[in-house]
């Protein structure tokens, strides 16, 4: 229902970002990792986020994740004001709107690709037999529907993150978050995963992509840069086909 | 708790993880293993002590009686209380139930006894056969008294060791004729006393005999009962007490003594040689319970050590489960409904191993010292249940820490 709704309104707002600051704490002393970030994401957009170490990227993407909290400022995703979550709440939003993807894939070891790609719908309370029906569509989607048995252990790296994908995607998040996805893969594997992630956004999903990988940049559709905890650059770019490179 | 999801996943992770879960379910299981063996063989140790120093641990009742001190009901001070036959037939009746061995005397302090050329003076006694096992007499030789040498008042005779020694030297006294005031008594048997000499210088004869040649009537001297072991050394000390005074106060009754009067009716016990046995039986279960305890112990410390790993391991996991949407409570909950079905699967087992071992060992254990080694099934449950309980607390603190850290902090572990 929400894939026909987010087809049909093509220019919806997904995330607004207004004037957010985070500062960690350590000790006496105080770092301020983001200073006042405001951009806005529409949906279908796929954007990649890129500064170097310490420009708060990862912070950015932790906060839009749920998985941390923003000191100051406004963040509404979907038209829903995200503020003052309980752990109750962001755990159901976090199950509801994000798909995520690491740079270290963060499967399950002892879970089979395919008990990995369901456990999303565990926790959005599907039962067991159409939980293996719709993890299987997404492993068909991402090519390794000859692989779904097999544990993380037998795949390679570009097979694991597909499986990460299946997984971020099982649960028709609204928006995919990808923390460094080819950080941890070679450069042909890289663009394949870039490829399938294309593909995904050709679809009509919004994906931000935190890199610091240029060529992966380019193969965004819009880069933000990051330098210092404040937006230096934002600008959209001609998107490059991973296909091209394969 | 009855969400088959759940149980689907939680089976699921244990299968995948069979390492893990067997060697949690191991430790759980050889600690109520240990356990029940343990209480077992401690009952089985008790029995064994109980049984082999029943004799010496059961507490002795006698009733002596002896001349008044005042006047009561009319009757004058000064008068001797006799015992008769009715007096015994009284208390046993009332006490029947408590009593193990019973038995009246009648004797003679001084008798002379001969055989052949030999004579000497022995105390003579008139006795039932219950005496022997209250006396702790050891037959050498022979027998003792029986009932049918009371029922027909035969004039036989079972004369201690040193008697014998005494008249006979290294001849065999068995069916041989002693003369007690010049009657003649057949021997049927030598005993041995733990008291020594003192004890072995004395003929026990059938009472019957001794009130019918002796003149007595139905006159008895004293009487003497052992009351059966109770469970522990109070409660032994609660019975005799209350069986003395109320063969005291009946005896008292009965021949007209004033209740306050001391000498005239006295009932003595031994609890003396009862409370070593007692304590000795005591010890025993402490010493097991000790270990018993300390196994315990051991067991939950194991348990929440395994539950500690199992948290700090699965971090990640958790983290990856957060991020996916699991609520916190579904964390813990997961984690913890875990560790309650392997230690009580486990636990389980394990007390029912046990109790199968104990149950098909015990009867192939040939020693005097261990018998029928059993354990008490509600306390080896109550322990499973305290296992499985202190498991689950072990595994609450660290799990319900793990989910309450923030998803990105536990994704970073490694």
């Amino acid at each position: 229902m929400n894939f026909i709704k987010i087809a049909v309104s093509n220019h919806l707002t997904m995330i607004q970002i207004k004037d957010l600051h985070k500062s960690y704490h350590m000790g006496s002393n105080s770092l301020h990792v983001l200073k006042g970030i405001n951009f806005n994401v529409q949906e279908g957009e796929l954007v990649s986020i890129m500064g170097s170490s310490g420009s708060g990227k990862s912070t950015l993407l932790n906060i839009l994740g749920m998985l941390d909290e923003a000191d100051q400022g406004q963040y509404i995703l979907d038209n829903v004001p995200i503020k003052n979550l309980n752990e109750k709440i962001a755990a159901k939003y976090r199950n509801e709107f994000l798909g995520f993807i690491f740079q270290s894939f963060n499967l399950i070891n002892y879970k089979s690709a395919l008990e990995n790609v369901s456990m999303p719908l565990y926790y959005k309370g599907i039962k067991r037999k159409d939980r293996a029906d719709r993890a299987m569509h997404y492993l068909e989607k991402v090519g390794l529907a000859d692989w779904s048995h097999h544990l993380p252990s037998e795949l390679s790296g570009g097979q694991k993150q597909r499986v990460a994908i299946a997984r971020a995607l099982a649960s028709d998040p609204k928006v995919l978050l990808a923390d460094e996805p080819t950080g941890a893969l070679d450069t042909k594997t890289s663009y394949e995963v870039m490829e399938l992630i294309q593909g995904i956004n050709d679809e009509g999903k919004t994906i931000l992509v935190v890199t610091h990988e240029h060529d992966i940049a380019q193969m965004t559709k819009r880069i933000v840069n990051l330098k210092d905890g404040v937006i230096i650059d934002d600008s959209k770019v001609e998107q490059v086909r991973a296909s091209q490179h394969v | 708790m009855f969400d088959l999801e759940r149980w689907q996943e939680i089976f699921e992770t244990l299968r995948k993880n069979k390492l893990r879960t067997f060697l949690t379910g191991l430790s759980v299981f050889i600690g109520i293993f240990i356990l029940v063996l343990l209480l077992g063989f401690s009952t089985g140790i008790s029995n064994g002590v109980k049984s082999q120093f029943e004799q010496d641990a059961t507490n002795r009742v006698s009733v002596w009686t002896g001349v008044t001190t005042k006047g009561y009901k009319g009757l004058n001070p000064g008068r001797y209380v006799q015992l008769k036959n009715s007096s015994f037939e009284a208390v046993e009746a009332k006490y029947d139930d408590y009593f193990e061995y019973r038995s009246k005397d009648f004797m003679i302090w001084g008798g002379t006894v001969t055989y052949n050329n030999e004579t000497g003076n022995y105390r003579v006694r008139g006795t039932l056969p219950d005496n022997q096992f209250i006396e702790n007499a050891d037959i050498g030789y022979g027998r003792f008294i029986s009932q049918s040498d009371l029922d027909e008042n035969k004039k036989v005779a079972v004369i201690g060791n040193k008697m014998k020694t005494d008249l006979f030297k290294d001849e065999d006294p068995i069916d041989k004729n002693i003369q007690i005031f010049g009657m003649n008594f057949k021997v049927v048997g030598v005993f041995y006393d733990p008291g020594g000499d003192r004890e072995e210088s004395q003929v026990y004869i059938p009472v019957s005999t001794a009130q019918k040649v002796f003149n007595a009537g139905d006159n008895i001297r004293n009487m003497s009962f052992t009351v059966k072991m109770a469970n522990n050394f109070d409660e032994a000390v609660a019975q005799s007490t209350a069986i003395s005074e109320g063969i005291e106060a009946q005896i008292k009754e009965m021949h007209i003594v004033a209740p306050d009067d001391q000498s005239a009716v006295r009932v003595n016990n031994t609890l003396e040689e009862a409370k070593k046995i007692y304590s000795l039986v005591a010890t025993i279960q402490a010493v097991f319970w000790f270990v018993g305890i300390g196994t315990i112990i051991a067991g939950i410390v194991g348990v929440g050590n395994i539950m500690l790993i199992v948290v700090k391991e699965r971090t990640k996991e958790i983290g990856i489960r957060k991020a996916l949407g699991a609520l916190p409570m579904s964390i813990v909950g997961m984690i913890l409904q875990e560790a309650v079905f392997i230690t009580m699967l486990a636990g389980l087992l394990g007390l029912i191993v046990g109790l199968g071992v104990l149950e098909v060992v015990g009867p192939q254990i040939d020693s005097d010292f261990i018998r029928y080694p059993q354990v008490n099934f509600n306390i080896a449950l109550t322990t499973v249940f305290l296992l499985v309980f202190a498991g689950a607390l072990a595994g609450f603190i660290p799990a319900y820490r793990a989910a309450k850290i923030k998803p990105i902090v536990a994704l970073r572990d490694e």
